[in-house]
């Protein structure tokens, strides 16, 4: 039963980090277009944002949710300043928006290595996530289940914003039909980078999970930009659904293989597995059909 | 080749996109030796008619060139047993030269190996095609800098030079000038004395010079066929295509309308 | 002129080909020329990422993988022959003096099966992926998301699997190059020359296949896919062809790049160094016959340069040449000397090579489908 039950719940939680790194994706590349390799490094950023709040406010139990929104803000911005400065250069030219984004990645890393320590810092878990809670024999640890609580907040928000506001309703157009956008009034420059800065503001959420549960270090978004973007792949551009389902899938896999095998042989498989997927999904799990050639 | 087994035959053409019926249930044929003209109102089915035949669009039924089945078959194979197509919007390889473009085209039955070799000399299927098409002048010329009407006749080339047996052309006159349209069509004529044409066109002053049967498509169905005066004595045509140009003065014709019925009414200054 | 223009690139081979081969070894230090050996395995990776990305448009982001390839299959092999007959390697008796050797260490005894490997291993893994992936149609950036993830895959796995390759710390300590004992001033020589000669048939290889039907076609494919369906070809089978000759190359760089530079790590073969190896190609300009090698020696002259003596300011530099490159140079150094080319054509009426730029993109070819 443990051998099931571990894995499971452990792959349920891996693949909540995934879907918090991946979501931002779902704006930035889904609804955009734009390949951005920066992404990782803006998880960094929302991680070293709960490491410095943590040492302003020294009581972890209130500085983790103090480091949340700040931490939205804070990797938004970066994502603003890369969509002002650059990306709004190159909207048609999408294998070129990752050129220039690993160009950012690479200095951003840099920067980071240059004002933090190499070997990385310590984030400490509040008191209210240290404990386990017992799930059929299985102490599964609370800061999981803080990463599966605050991914479904983060969908649900996401969700519920890109559906009913009157500002999801422009974006959506937008996406659909620039020009047309355009010319009812839709203010296209202000729906991109609102878009932008919402899509890296998740990422600096998932930079506050990440900074729970793994290291928190100049290379930690290399470990997450991969997996994020094949999140998306798999999922189906554009679809939040599509994102889920294929967030938690890989979860599973990843920590199954890794019960069976080793945890780089998982990867391997998983990368594997994606590939047969896509022979039969090459659009990944869900599609807009449309009549026209894609 | 060219006797009665060399013929394209549609038989009950189904082509459907999420529950919408595009082409629902469409018959015709067409031999070599006609110039066939398939028309219709916008939506009617036409150009999703040729994108099945061509492998573009996935359909049901049946479409056969002489006793080949093509329906179920990729793209490149339908082109390999002697289908062509030319598009809307005609798409040459802009960066390469009118020569390289028919050149990429011939290329079709070459082996393999051939390919790794450097070009040599020109084809003399290439030269005589240059010739058709009237670019013989130009073969130098990178493709993107052609005029749009020169873009059509080397997408034409490009067809003629694999040899097929039937040439399947969407609105191949579309933006051309008066001159330009009589090149075509006559054009079109000589190619259809040994294959098969089958052309999808708007352009009513365009299908009656130069069509000898005609299919009038409305929603995705067959809704009259036969010879050009047939067809526009047909009743029914008149009401859902040609009576149109009737009521263009009364301003209730969408814009796609318009442009297909009021320019050739206003040119030949009667409605049909 | 104009007869002598499409033999001008040859003449540009001739050129660099006794530069590296005549004036090089003449002039350079033991140190310097072994370095240029090493730039040598980077340009040839970098010529087959020009023929891929630069003609075919397939973003290769992970050719470290069949660098990495081609590495290990050297490696292994060096490590054999530098192992007395009968003995284990020397980082495996660390972990576990007892162990066996390995079942799939023990091919690589055998010169010819390595060489076989070094060629087949990457023909074979990247026929298999790309067939996977070409058929079902799956491009641009999901392509390149997908290359770049098996690099890093393989990367993993090589690091965690210590006692079976080496783990982080890699394979070094070679004595032996098929025989020639490596800590030799003229043995390095020879196998700096073999690298040389490597680079340069990999340059007339591509300067061949470019100027051939495949190359046009190739480009073809890479300015308007679903149009060249309609001309009777598979698309997925012109960019496979380049996609496997591209892995080949790489895989041949990593070999030499073995023996030239003594080491081979996961950390040489990984994201970071795919993503090293794109660095100089776009700087070079990707499609260009000579922007790929000369980016590639650029960059990795850079790398071992100032990488070492300023790494700080070394990842500034490396990350602001993608900035700058794509923003403003997206054809990489080369299109400034194209540019020039064409001003010095146009003023004589005589268009300039046009393969070189990719084409406006072309209005997709199902717009008539939308009808």
């Amino acid at each position: 039963m443990d051998a099931l039950i571990s894995p499971l719940l452990n792959g349920t939680a891996l693949g909540a980090l995934l879907l918090l790194a991946a979501l931002g994706l779902t704006l930035t590349f889904g609804q955009m277009g734009v390949i951005n390799m920066a992404h990782g490094e803006f998880i960094m950023a929302g991680a070293f944002i709960a490491y410095l709040t943590q040492t302003v406010v020294a009581s972890s139990n209130v500085s983790i949710l103090l480091a949340l929104p700040l931490a939205f803000i804070g990797a938004g911005l970066l994502g603003l300043l890369l969509e002002i400065g650059i990306i709004q250069w190159m909207y048609r030219r999408p294998l070129d928006t990752l050129l220039v984004t690993v160009g950012v990645a690479l200095i951003l890393q840099q920067v980071a290595l240059q004002i933090f320590p190499a070997q990385g810092v310590p984030v400490e878990a509040p008191d209210w996530l240290s404990g386990q809670i017992d799930v059929f024999g299985y102490a599964w640890p609370l800061r999981q289940v803080f990463t599966i609580v605050l991914a479904a907040l983060c969908l649900v928000s996401l969700a519920v914003w890109l559906k009913y506001s009157s500002f999801g309703r422009r974006i959506r157009a937008t996406v659909q039909n620039r020009d047309l956008a355009e010319t009812s009034g839709i203010r296209t420059r202000n729906i991109d980078r609102i878009t932008f800065f919402v899509g890296s503001g998740l990422a600096g959420v998932a930079g506050v999970a990440a900074s729970l549960i793994g290291g928190t270090n100049s290379q930690m978004g290399t470990q997450y930009i991969i997996p994020a973007f094949l999140v998306v792949v798999a999922g189906g551009v554009g679809q939040i659904k599509g994102t889920v389902l294929a967030a938690w899938a890989l979860g599973i896999a990843l920590s199954f293989f890794a019960e069976w095998t080793t945890g780089s042989m998982a990867q391997v498989l998983a990368f594997v597995l994606l590939v047969v997927f896509l022979q039969f999904r090459p659009q990944g799990l869900f599609t807009v059909r449309t009549r026209g050639l894609t | 080749m060219t006797g009665p087994g060399g013929a394209l035959v549609v038989t009950d053409l189904r082509v459907e996109f999420d529950g919408f019926v595009a082409v629902g249930g469409v018959s015709f044929d067409a031999h070599p030796g006609e110039v066939r003209f398939l028309i219709g109102p916008n939506g009617a089915g036409k150009t999703t008619c040729i994108d099945a035949i061509t492998g573009l669009s996935k359909g049901t039924g049946s479409v056969t060139l002489g006793d080949q089945q093509l329906l179920g078959r990729s793209t490149q194979k339908i082109v390999r047993l002697g289908v062509g197509r030319t598009f809307q919007t005609a798409s040459v390889f802009e960066g390469l030269s009118v020569l390289q473009n028919l050149d990429i085209a011939a290329g079709l039955h070459r082996s393999s190996l051939s390919l790794l070799r450097a070009r040599r000399g020109v084809d003399p299927a290439i030269e005589s095609a240059l010739e058709e098409i009237g670019l013989s002048e130009e073969r130098e010329t990178p493709a993107g800098i052609l005029s749009h009407g020169q873009k059509q006749w080397l997408e034409i080339g490009m067809m003629l030079v694999q040899e097929p047996r039937a040439l399947l052309l969407d609105e191949p006159v579309a933006g051309m000038s008066q001159d330009e349209r009589t090149a075509t069509g006559e054009l079109l004529q000589r190619i259809a004395q040994r294959r098969i044409v089958l052309v999808v066109e708007h352009d009513m002053d365009f299908m009656r010079r130069y069509a000898s049967r005609v299919t009038v498509l409305h929603q995705g169905k067959v809704l009259s066929e036969g010879a050009v005066a047939q067809v526009q004595a047909d009743p029914r045509v008149q009401e859902v295509y040609l009576g149109t140009a009737a009521t263009t003065t009364a301003g209730s014709v969408p814009p796609d309308a318009m442009t297909e019925t009021t320019t050739d009414a206003a040119r030949h200054g009667e409605g049909v | 002129m104009t007869r002598l223009k499409p033999w001008l690139p040859v003449i540009g081979i001739a050129v660099f080909a006794v530069l590296l081969l005549v004036v090089a070894p003449a002039v350079l230090s033991m140190h310097w020329l072994n370095n240029l050996g090493k730039y040598c395995c980077w340009a040839i990776a970098a010529v087959g990422i020009g023929l891929a990305w630069g003609r075919g448009g397939m973003l290769v982001l992970g050719q470290g993988v069949f660098f990495g390839l081609g590495a290990y299959a050297m490696a292994m092999h060096l490590t054999l022959e530098s192992t007395a007959p009968g003995s284990l390697p020397v980082f495996m008796i660390l972990y576990d003096p007892l162990a066996s050797l390995p079942a799939f260490w023990e091919p690589f005894r055998s010169d010819a099966f390595t060489l076989a490997a070094i060629v087949l291993l990457p023909v074979i893994v990247a026929g298999v992926l790309g067939y996977a992936l070409f058929k079902r149609r799956i491009k641009g950036a999901y392509f390149a998301i997908l290359s770049q993830a098996l690099a890093v895959a393989l990367a993993v796995l090589i690091s965690s699997t210590i006692r079976e390759t080496g783990g982080d710390t890699g394979l070094s300590d070679f004595k032996y190059f098929f025989g020639f004992v490596l800590n030799d001033d003229a043995n390095k020589v020879m196998v700096f020359m073999i690298a040389a000669s490597l680079l340069i048939l990999c340059l007339l290889a591509v300067w061949q296949l470019n100027r051939s039907r495949f190359g046009e076609l190739l480009v073809a494919t890479r300015d308007a896919e679903e149009r060249v369906r309609f001309l009777g070809y598979d698309p997925a089978n012109i960019k496979l062809v380049a996609y496997v000759v591209a892995a080949l190359m790489a895989s041949i760089a990593g070999a030499l790049f073995v023996p030239i530079v003594g080491i081979i790590t996961p950390a040489e073969i990984g994201a970071s160094a795919s993503i090293l190896m794109i660095a100089g190609v776009a700087l070079g300009g990707r499609a260009s016959l000579f922007g790929p090698a000369l980016g590639a020696m650029a960059i990795g002259w850079g790398q071992s340069s100032l990488g070492s003596s300023w790494p700080d300011g070394w990842v500034y530099i490396l990350g602001l040449v993608f900035i700058l490159v794509t923003l403003f140079l997206p054809m990489g150094l080369s299109s400034l000397f194209g540019k020039a080319k064409g001003l010095l054509w146009r003023s004589r009426g005589t268009p300039p090579d046009a393969l070189d730029e990719p084409a406006p993109v072309l209005e997709p070819v199902g717009d008539g489908v939308t009808k």
